[in-house]
């Protein structure tokens, strides 16, 4: 009887410590390391420079930038076995106005040699329809539409003499989750095997990208500034997001 | 043996609270402010995730609703235009009227029963509780500042600082912060106890008066496809046929398609009489000019909506007599528990 009563006991202490275990108490024997994503804006090779410098899109349209802003997301890493790294919460906004948003700490990562990355240009549908966020998506950054609510993934505006809107602006604001207008793109690029991205505890490694403002207008369908100098979501926004999908982005070099 | 039993349950209870205090020992008293859904109403969309409903979240929230300093020109609060004695739209004001004597382009939607609906503005523009305050800050016709300035406003605005951090837990203030507060303020506003809700929820003690109930079977033949109980509302969008063509695309707006041109959301009809004026651009001053318009007014627009047309015709007829049923049917919508409910009152 005593034993019988002294083992429930023992293993309802058991149960009760089990229970109030913290979840960051599982041991951890993985390795992490530190990686820098570094984002170069360009124009077609040129330096981007704000406002003052004037540059020529496919169509042979001039124009100026005044601002240049995107998100890149879910970033994930893969190795060469296949198995794939998804970076939490990974939610980058770039500005080509702030240097610092440029270059990007990514910490925590498990030590390996990696061959590949993905990310999305933009934000993933579930968080553009969450409540009130913070940090790279708090909606003070100007990157959200109180209107129809929801993440603006790519801004460019800017100055054209051939745009035929007010003040020959250029305003192109890139979003939308809902098909058949749905901007979200997946951008992915494989690395040279012979220097994949080496993270190790000791080291930070960088991988740097060239990032061509220019690549809005052309690809897919070239823009042409007189007819299409103005959009916010819909049918243009999805034209101009099929674009920079493969020219947005590209892998300059990685630092091990 | 008993005594021994008494010193285990003892030793027992003791190992317990020691294993689990860092989560329990925390615990603060139980909140007054509560969120409760009544009897006849289905579950709610916003569920206060991240976002635990308290008396200094809520109260907090209360006192930036109200506080028109937030405004760019200091005049206009959450409050201005969405008044508790209108059910929280805005009284005699077809369109919203901001910062600087600005009017804007819709009538003022009521607040309440929000943590039911899953989209939000006569185009069902935004889609999230928590976000829907940000729309009318900015708006340059509403309150006509930024998120930033409003940020920057609170952190150096006593007691702002310090009730954040006591609600919240935070040193600096940023826009989730005031976001959540907002929307435990906005979600707990539940309206859910006018003497429809009682004689629905207890047939025994309440009942309608005749004219009531012939307005209620009226409303249930004639209104209720879109109008539908619990709510009021389907939480669709539908055109009515108030313009032949409408200056306003209205849904359209949201989803680019056609066949939402000219449509809109479909409002509550819960206080719907102290809600006036009516539509979404506030073009009807009583209910008897809404339901002329059903009766007699409804236009064969392109969208217009279905049910809406009857044998050929458009409108839904009734008679003198019957639109009075209906609108002392209407009238037991209105929630004077809710309208007095000094937990959202300003003062």
């Amino acid at each position: 009887m005593f034993i019988k009563r002294l083992s429930i006991i023992f293993s309802l202490i058991i149960l009760t410590l089990a229970s109030c275990k913290k979840e960051d108490d599982t041991l951890n024997t993985e390795e992490k390391g530190t990686f820098a994503l570094e984002f170069e804006n360009v124009v077609n090779g040129s330096p981007l420079v704000l406002n003052t410098q004037t540059y020529s899109n496919a169509n042979g349209d001039k124009f100026n930038i005044s601002v240049f802003k995107y998100y890149v997301s879910n970033i994930k890493l893969t190795k060469s076995d296949g198995s794939v790294y998804a970076v939490p919460e990974s939610y980058l906004l770039a500005d080509a106005a702030k240097p610092e948003s440029l270059l990007n700490s990514m910490t925590n990562i498990p030590v390996g040699d990696y061959t590949k990355i993905s990310f999305i240009i933009g934000v993933d549908k579930e968080r553009n329809l969450s409540g009130a966020q913070t940090g790279a998506l708090d909606p003070i950054h100007g990157m959200f539409w109180t209107w129809n609510s929801g993440y603006i993934f790519v801004k460019l505006e800017g100055t054209s003499p051939q745009s035929t809107a007010t003040n020959n602006a250029l305003t192109f604001h890139i979003g939308g989750i809902v098909d058949p207008n749905n901007t979200i793109r997946t951008f992915s690029t494989d690395f040279n095997p012979a220097n994949p991205l080496r993270i190790r505890t000791d080291k930070k490694p960088q991988l740097h990208f060239k990032v061509n403002a220019a690549s809005l207008f052309t690809g897919k369908q070239s823009v042409n500034f007189a007819t299409l100098n103005f959009t916010m979501g819909a049918a243009n926004s999805v034209v101009v997001a099929d674009n920079y999908v493969n020219g947005l982005f590209e892998l300059d070099h990685i630092h091990n | 043996m008993k005594h021994f039993k008494v010193c285990l349950w003892l030793f027992l209870s003791t190992w317990i609270m020691y294993a689990c205090s860092k989560k329990d020992i925390t615990t603060t008293p139980v909140d007054d402010v509560k969120f409760v859904i009544p009897a006849n109403f289905p579950e709610a969309v916003y569920k206060f995730e991240g976002n635990a409903l308290s008396n200094k979240g809520f109260a907090l929230g209360k006192k930036l609703f109200y506080d028109a300093r937030l405004s760019s020109d200091q005049s206009v609060s959450c409050g201005s235009c969405h008044q508790q004695f209108a059910a929280f739209a805005q009284l005699d004001h077809s369109v919203s009227h901001g910062v600087n004597n600005c009017l804007g382009k819709r009538n003022a939607p009521v607040l309440f029963n929000l943590a039911w609906q899953r989209e939000f503005f006569w185009d069902g523009g935004a889609k999230n509780l928590e976000i829907v305050p940000i729309n009318a800050i900015t708006d340059a016709c509403e309150m006509g500042t930024s998120l930033s300035a409003i940020v920057d406003f609170l952190n150096t605005t006593a007691p702002y600082p310090q009730l954040f951090k006591e609600a919240f837990g935070v040193q600096k203030i940023s826009s989730q912060e005031m976001l959540r507060a907002l929307s435990q303020f906005m979600a707990t506003m539940v309206s859910g106890n006018s003497k429809y809700d009682k004689v629905i929820r207890d047939p025994k003690q309440n009942s309608f008066t005749t004219e009531e109930q012939l307005g209620y079977q009226l409303f249930k033949d004639n209104c209720a496809s879109c109008h539908t109980e619990p709510l009021f509302t389907n939480l669709k969008y539908a055109n009515n046929g108030l313009d032949l063509i409408s200056s306003d695309e209205g849904r359209k707006i949201i989803t680019g398609l056609n066949s939402d041109q000219a449509k809109f959301k479909i409002p509550t009809l819960r206080n719907i009489e102290l809600s006036a004026p009516y539509m979404h651009d506030g073009r009807f001053k009583t209910l008897d000019q809404v339901l002329a318009h059903y009766d007699a007014g409804v236009k064969a627009a392109t969208n217009l909506d279905p049910l809406l047309v009857k044998g050929g015709k458009t409108g839904v007829p009734l008679s003198s007599i019957q639109k009075q049923q209906l609108i002392s049917f209407l009238k037991t919508l209105t929630d004077n528990e809710f309208i007095k409910n000094k937990a959202f009152s300003e003062y």
